[in-house]
This record gives structure tokens, C-alpha cells and sequence, in this order.
């Protein structure tokens, strides 16, 4: 009788070429995703190198970081745009590897399209020169970011030299409450553990709470767990997994399909496997969280206020939280709910699906955008932003007032032109509120789809329990 | 094939940087990205003000000026999974990097880069900084993976095959390039069990 293992164990397992030490692998790469911003120097550097991409089948470039989301978008419509966009069609194109062009109906963000088009699947090894990778571990794979130089290798060999993480189970456990999303929890996670909380670890996420959540949702989860820092963090597939991907374009079908579920199945954890950590969560504890600093882990309840540095639990932490409030123009003990913001942006690989937007077009209902509030929607992919259209969402956001973009980052990070400027304030669906993130000197404070809509129409950070 | 410069023993003042969770995007504002002034403008936030007057730092501190050991505080190089965070720090000249913990990707893209991240546990990381404030040298030993102050040595961990590809100087990318029958054999086998993963071949 074989030891139980953790699912993490079984599915590295799978993907060990070849041990070169004790806790040094090469591991087998199943799908590489490659961006406009990360993609085009590995590219050049294995041109110059005169080498050949190995598996240009197994590599999907989707522009996202870059790109305007401006209606009616060109290259030309972004600087960064203007400058990679050339680059990366060049690249692709001599590599062989398809590309989902800005007119393609595939284009989006690359952790949003890779389990929409069924490429990301359970038990799979998934990597992208971009630290949201691990948002993919929300359809049970190991999926994780990597630097420019790891993208070079995966080009050309199609596997990774990789240190074995540690691993971790984060329980979650317990009905969530009105206006509770995926996003509440991993923000309350990280804020209750510190932003190094996860460092070395691949995480599974478990417990009765995870298993409710839609695969969307998961997505969403999994999202965070690199402001954890947590190299990946995953879900156990399930058949609410199977169910999100069968029938997807490149989701196997038939007969494949049915070995594949099976092999799937056969990757839970086993029963009293050990990891080498555990974290459990009350979810039912847990309401909407806002972030008042300039970490992921600066997060409280919306109904919080900001926290005293005299409080903190070491001067290091004390030193951090002075910074962040004067950076973010806060003082200790004043309450977040109230606050005026100049912006909101729905979007990024964070919140940007379609129950994202449900989540939100619910809040907004028939409601105006507050006067001097400028409010985005960025959809995730072409496939989100036409089924919101579908579903009539467009509207209820453009006759509230919100501008509704084509796909990409946008506002999450200030490269494509569409940034916060100095020292306005953005109620962002993002993942990071770091310093100059935004944009230099833009405050943000990140939150979910129903606080972000409901911080619009007052032109204020808002409870959306407060709304209804 | 040594492809990278190798690091054996680093001796001279540190730079101290008592801050936790300093981001790739303080190391390398994304508009330094892309205008290409990455190690000039790194750690633009904490060298400027908001009106791009200068504000005290150790960067700039002419005593630290020749350094090739950084100390700073716990989760360094979190965020963002850009490799110019690395490029920067080694463009400014340092081979060592230590911390309490470092950002998980930021800690695979050092040793890419032929930097080598160190953790230590906090007292002895506040010690190190002490000592680099005071601008008294330190021995970093990757041989005898210690770092030494004079007044003690402190032994750490770093895994065997990255310790070896330091001191080596050797390429991953070189390493994996050589294990091709291997990950060939790995493809054949995975075919049969995973046929749905193998999609064009």
C-alpha cells in the first residue's frame, strides 16, 4: 500500500523529467503562455541564440498587458502597443506559435482566456512570464509566473528547472455572507497572514466553502495567491471543474474525454496526506474587504478603519504602515467607508469574468455613476465582454455611466496609457495597490466587483450590503 | 560550459534596506520598463519624492556606493514577475542579496542572473543590518554557504544543484538543452497516458 499523497505530489510527479538534486526538478511544461510584454525579449534572445521554439503547439501569445481597451483600438492606440505589438507578431510568426491578435475573438488576458478556451486543464503544468499565472490553479492546475529567462528555456525545451515547493493546505470553511465574494476571502487571508504568508509553498485550497465555489470564483481565489507569496495555488478538480470545461474548444471530447476525468478524479489528495502547513478560515466571519495601504495584506473590512502603527506588531510593520498612510493619504483610525474616489475600474485578471460583472451590473441596477467619478469595465476576454453583451450587462453599465472597454489589463498597472493620476484615487477590482502601480502616485485600494459598483454610484468607498 | 559569471565569496560594506516587502514594481516602475532605464531608476520611489527632489537613501549614500551585498527586511521582490527587478539590482553592482524571505519568483529569476538570494532569520538579518549601518564589511561564503561579520559567522541554506550552477557559473537553459533524448522519452510516455495534454503532435 502506497503512502497517501497530497494532489500536489502526484501531479509534479507527472511532470519530473528528470531529478538534478534532491529538491531540484526539470519538470515537463504542458501549456506555455506567452504576453506582449514578457513574451517578445525571451523570443529575441532565443533567435539570438539561433534556437528553435521545441513545442510551438503547446504555446498560445494572447496581447494583454500592452494594448489599449479603448473602443476601436489599434497598436497605435497605446505607445507600449505601438512597440511590442510589431515585435510580438514578428516573433510568433517565425517561432510558429499561434497568436490571438487584438482582431481576434479569442484576444483577452491571458489567465482569463487560457480555462475559457478549455487550454488550461486539471493536472496540467502551466506556465507565463507573468506572476498571475497561478490564477489557473482555479481549474486544478499547477500554473505559476516565471521570469524572462525561465521563458526562454520553456521555449526552447519545453521544461522548467525548479526548485520543489513546500506545500500547504488553506482550509476555508462556512457559508459566506451578502456581498461575500472570492475576492473578500483572499484578501482577509493574506491581511490575516502577511503578503510572505505562503512564500515557498504550492497551496491547495479545500475545506466546504471552496467546493461551493463556482470555477470562476476559484479562478478569482487562486488569483491572489501570489500577493501570498505563494508561488501557486490550486483547487482540486471536481465536477463542478468538469462541468465549467467540458465542451470547451480545446477541452478533450469523446473518449478522451472520459480517460481524462478519470485521471483527473484519481488526483485528490488523499485522505491524511501531510502537507507541510495548514491555515484554516471561518469564512462566515469574513465581510467585504478594501485595502487601505500599499500591500495586499494593508486589507480590512470595508466597515474598518485604518489601523494605528502605534499597534503594529513590530516597528518594522509600524515603519510599513506610516509609509503606506502617508503614501496613501490616510490617518490612523479613520474609517475607509466615505472616502471620496476620483476612479473605479472593474477588471484585470482578478475580477473580470462574466459573474465579475453580474456580480456588479446586480449592485449598479438602475443606478448613476456618481458626478466626477470616472468608472471603467474592462472585460476579461472578446468571449466575456460578448456575453455580457448578450446577457444586456453593456447596458446597465453604460446607462449608469461606465465606459465599456475592449479586453486587456488597463488600469492594473500603468503601461498601456491607462493609469490613475498622481494622487487620485481608484477603487480598483485589481490585485496590487503597490506604490506607482497604478500609475506614479495613484492611491488604490483594492476591493471586489459589488463594493467597486457600489463605491461608483456614490463616488465614495461604499458597503454594498448598504445598498441592497 | 560556464555561460553565467560565477559567484564564489563576496567581501566589502553592505547596503542596508530595513524594508519589508519591497515590490518588483518599486525596483522597476512598469515606465522605467519601458523606457528602458531600468538601473538608473531603480528604487525610483524610495531615492525621489513625489516632485523628483532627492529624499535620503542608502542607494545614493557615496559610502555604499561600491556595494555587492544587499540586506533588507522580510518578502523582498514580491509582486510582479518582471526579471528587470534582478537586471536592476545586478546592474547596481550586487551579487548578494539577503532577507528574511524574498518573493517567490524574484528568488528563481536571482539565480538565473547569477545573484544569489539569501534567508536568514530576522535577528540575523537586524545584526546584518547593524553592521552594514555601521559600515563594517561581511564575507559572503557561498563555498561554506556562511556570511561573516567580525563578529560572527552565520551559516545558511541554499539548495545544492543552485549552489553548484553559482559557483560554476553554469546556464539552466544549457543544462536542459543537453537532456534532450530525455525530454523526448518524457513526451513519447505522456502521449500514451495523457493523449488530451499532447494536443498538435
Amino acid at each position: 500500500m502506497t503512502a497517501p499523497r497530497t494532489m500536489f505530489a502526484k501531479v509534479w510527479q507527472e511532470h519530473v523529467v528528470t531529478s538534478l538534486s534532491d529538491d531540484v526538478d526539470l519538470v515537463y511544461i504542458d501549456r506555455h503562455f506567452t504576453h506582449d510584454l514578457s513574451g517578445p525579449f525571451s523570443m529575441k534572445t532565443l533567435e539570438d541564440r539561433d534556437l528553435a521554439c521545441r513545442r510551438p503547439d503547446l504555446t498560445f501569445a494572447l496581447p494583454d498587458h500592452g494594448v489599449s481597451t479603448a473602443p476601436g483600438r489599434t497598436d497605435a492606440s497605446a505607445d507600449a502597443s505601438a512597440q511590442l505589438m510589431p515585435l510580438f507578431r514578428t516573433s510568433t510568426s517565425s517561432l510558429g506559435i499561434t497568436l490571438f491578435d487584438l482582431d481576434d475573438d479569442r484576444q483577452g488576458i491571458v489567465h482569463v482566456v487560457g480555462p475559457e478556451l478549455g487550454l488550461s486543464l486539471p493536472g496540467t503544468s502551466i506556465v507565463c512570464g507573468d506572476s498571475h499565472t497561478c490564477t489557473q490553479g482555479g481549474v486544478g492546475a499547477l500554473a505559476w509566473g516565471i521570469g524572462n529567462t525561465e521563458v526562454t528555456q520553456v521555449l526552447a525545451t519545453q521544461t522548467l528547472t525548479v526548485q520543489r515547493p513546500a506545500t500547504m493546505e488553506v482550509r476555508i470553511d462556512g457559508d459566506l455572507g451578502p456581498h461575500v465574494s472570492a475576492k473578500d476571502i483572499i484578501l482577509h487571508l493574506i491581511a490575516t497572514h502577511g503578503a510572505d504568508g505562503g512564500s515557498g509553498h504550492a497551496i491547495e485550497f479545500a475545506g466546504s466553502t471552496v467546493e461551493r465555489l463556482s470555477v470562476e470564483a476559484r479562478l478569482t481565489l487562486c488569483n491572489l495567491t501570489v500577493e501570498f507569496g505563494a508561488r501557486m495555488g490550486f483547487v482540486a478538480p471536481d465536477d463542478v471543474t468538469f462541468a465549467y470545461l467540458a465542451g470547451r474548444p480545446h477541452a478533450p471530447s469523446g473518449e478522451d474525454w472520459d480517460r481524462a476525468v478519470a485521471h483527473w478524479r484519481a488526483l485528490r489528495t488523499d485522505p491524511g496526506a501531510a502537507f507541510d502547513r495548514r491555515l484554516e478560515i471561518d469564512a462566515s466571519t469574513v465581510g467585504p474587504q478594501v485595502s487601505w495601504g500599499t500591500s495586499p495584506a494593508h486589507s480590512i473590512g470595508v466597515d474598518g478603519s485604518v489601523p494605528d502603527p502605534a499597534d503594529a506588531p513590530d516597528p518594522a510593520t509600524a515603519k510599513a504602515w506610516t509609509d503606506a498612510q502617508s503614501y496613501m493619504d490616510l490617518r490612523p483610525g479613520q474609517a475607509l467607508t466615505g472616502l471620496p474616489v476620483q476612479h473605479v475600474f472593474i477588471g484585470s485578471c482578478t475580477n473580470s469574468r462574466i459573474e465579475d460583472l453580474e456580480a456588479a451590473a446586480a449592485v449598479v441596477g438602475d443606478g448613476r455613476v456618481a458626478p466626477g467619478v470616472r468608472a471603467w469595465v474592462v472585460p476579461g476576454s472578446q468571449a466575456v465582454k460578448r456575453e455580457a453583451e448578450r446577457r444586456g450587462l453593456d447596458e446597465v453599465f453604460t446607462r449608469a455611466g461606465f465606459a465599456w472597454r475592449e479586453s486587456g489589463c488597463s488600469m492594473c498597472m500603468s503601461m498601456n496609457g491607462e493609469d490613475v493620476p498622481p494622487g487620485e484615487r481608484c477603487l480598483s477590482t485589481s490585485n496590487r495597490n503597490f506604490v506607482g502601480r497604478q500609475g506614479p502616485g495613484a492611491r488604490t485600494h483594492l476591493a471586489s466587483p459589488a463594493t467597486a459598483a457600489a463605491t461608483a454610484l456614490a463616488g465614495r468607498i461604499t458597503d454594498a450590503r448598504e445598498v441592497g | 560550459m560556464a555561460t553565467l559569471e560565477p559567484l564564489v565569496r563576496v567581501t566589502g560594506t553592505a547596503t542596508p534596506l530595513p524594508l519589508d516587502s519591497i515590490d518588483t514594481d518599486v525596483i522597476t516602475p512598469m515606465h522605467r520598463v519601458m523606457d528602458g532605464t531600468i538601473v538608473e531608476h531603480a528604487f525610483e520611489t524610495l531615492r525621489t519624492g513625489p516632485d523628483g527632489s532627492p529624499i535620503p537613501n542608502p542607494f545614493d549614500d557615496p559610502r555604499h556606493a561600491d556595494d555587492e551585498i544587499l540586506v533588507t527586511g522580510a518578502n523582498f521582490g514580491c509582486g510582479s514577475s518582471r526579471e528587470t527587478a534582478v537586471w536592476a539590482i545586478r546592474g547596481m553592482g550586487y551579487r548578494v542579496v539577503i532577507a528574511e524571505s524574498f518573493g517567490d519568483i524574484f528568488f528563481a529569476n536571482c539565480f538565473k542572473n547569477a545573484v544569489l538570494p539569501v534567508v536568514l532569520p530576522p535577528a540575523e538579518v537586524g545584526h546584518l543590518l547593524r553592521v552594514a549601518e555601521q559600515g563594517m564589511p561581511v564575507t559572503v561564503d557561498l563555498e561554506d554557504c556562511t556570511v561573516a561579520t567580525g563578529e560572527r559567522t552565520i551559516a545558511f541554506r541554499v539548495p545544492a544543484l543552485r549552489r553548484t550552477a553559482l559557483l560554476e557559473g553554469l546556464d539552466d537553459l544549457d543544462v536542459a538543452l543537453r537532456m534532450d533524448d530525455r525530454i523526448t522519452a518524457f513526451e513519447d510516455a505522456d502521449r500514451a497516458a495523457r493523449p488530451w495534454v499532447q494536443l498538435g503532435r
